[in-house]
């Protein structure tokens, strides 16, 4: 495949790396504190997910990853919580319930980890005998041809997002 | 028995999977456990990704046409920038209402 000594070995680290760097990215999104390193996992996670569809032969979505989830919505998302300041205080609960809590959304989360991955695992999955094209200019044709329907909608739906953002955030402004 | 155990770690479906099911997870028991709107939208989030990347995988490996689950993932990350837009101008239009965008204390509806 390839003359470069250890060149599996090496992809292998960096594949393990990026899993670890989504995994952490994620746990500190779920369990921290303050809400912005919340977001900072958040932005790390979509870090390591952009290395992983990179390993999944897809470097386009890799870098739309980076550009719309780090770039466009974790920025969003920090405006958002530098204008409602959402402090995560716990009142109004005590250590024992919110160890009883804790616990109980963390089995929910356990569950669904052990019952995904065990269905993930276990299913004798069919590689298909030929495979097209996956490359960027396959995925432009195909977004120009066979998805241009979905596309447009998606534009449109777009479109009417940012609309209805600008509405709905302007009309509460009289009273403040 | 598996056939593909002897591949290395990056070209098996296995390892993508069980990143996506953790990723998964961690979204669920953030939506349990966090108490303010913008901390339940970050664990949405996760669970958005944790479908890109279990759609990613088994589109690499078992997909005849690998352009399908691109072009959908694609689709799926530009309706996430829809839904994180009009749900923080809705988090921020409640906040301009109560004053605290936890959700114990958003507690009423009114017209």
């Amino acid at each position: 495949m390839t003359a470069f000594p250890f060149g599996p070995a090496i992809a292998a680290a960096i594949f393990i790396a990026f899993c670890a760097i989504t995994g952490a990215g994620a746990v500190i999104a779920a369990l921290s504190k303050r809400i912005i390193r919340g977001v900072c996992g958040l932005a790390l996670c979509c870090i390591g997910l952009a290395g992983l569809f990179y390993f999944l032969n897809s470097p386009f979505l890799a870098l739309m990853e980076i550009l719309i989830y780090v770039g466009a919505v974790c920025v969003t998302i920090v405006f958002g919580i530098m204008l409602a300041e959402p402090e995560e205080v716990l009142e109004g609960e005590s250590r024992r319930d919110a160890l009883v809590w804790g616990s109980c959304a963390m089995l929910v989360g356990a569950a669904f980890f052990l019952a995904l991955s065990r269905i993930g695992l276990s299913h004798p999955w069919i590689e298909p005998a030929s495979r097209a094209d996956g490359s960027v200019a396959a995925i432009g044709v195909a977004l120009l041809t066979t998805y241009s329907m979905a596309f447009e909608v998606i534009s449109l739906v777009l479109l009417v997002a940012i609309l209805g953002a600008l509405v709905i955030a302007r009309t509460g402004r009289g009273r403040a | 028995m598996n056939p593909d155990a002897a591949r290395i770690l990056y070209e098996r479906p296995d390892a993508y999977l069980v990143v996506a099911a953790f990723l998964f997870a961690c979204g669920i028991y953030g939506l349990l456990r966090r108490r303010t709107l913008i901390g339940m939208l970050i664990a949405g989030e996760l669970i958005f990704a944790a479908a890109s990347l279990n759609f990613m995988a088994l589109n690499r490996f078992f997909s005849p046409d690998p352009v399908a689950g691109q072009v959908f993932v694609l689709f799926i990350m530009g309706l996430a920038a829809a839904e994180i837009a009009i749900a923080l101008s809705i988090v921020i239009a409640i906040y301009r209402n109560y004053r605290s965008i936890r959700s114990r204390e958003i507690s009423e509806l009114g017209g």
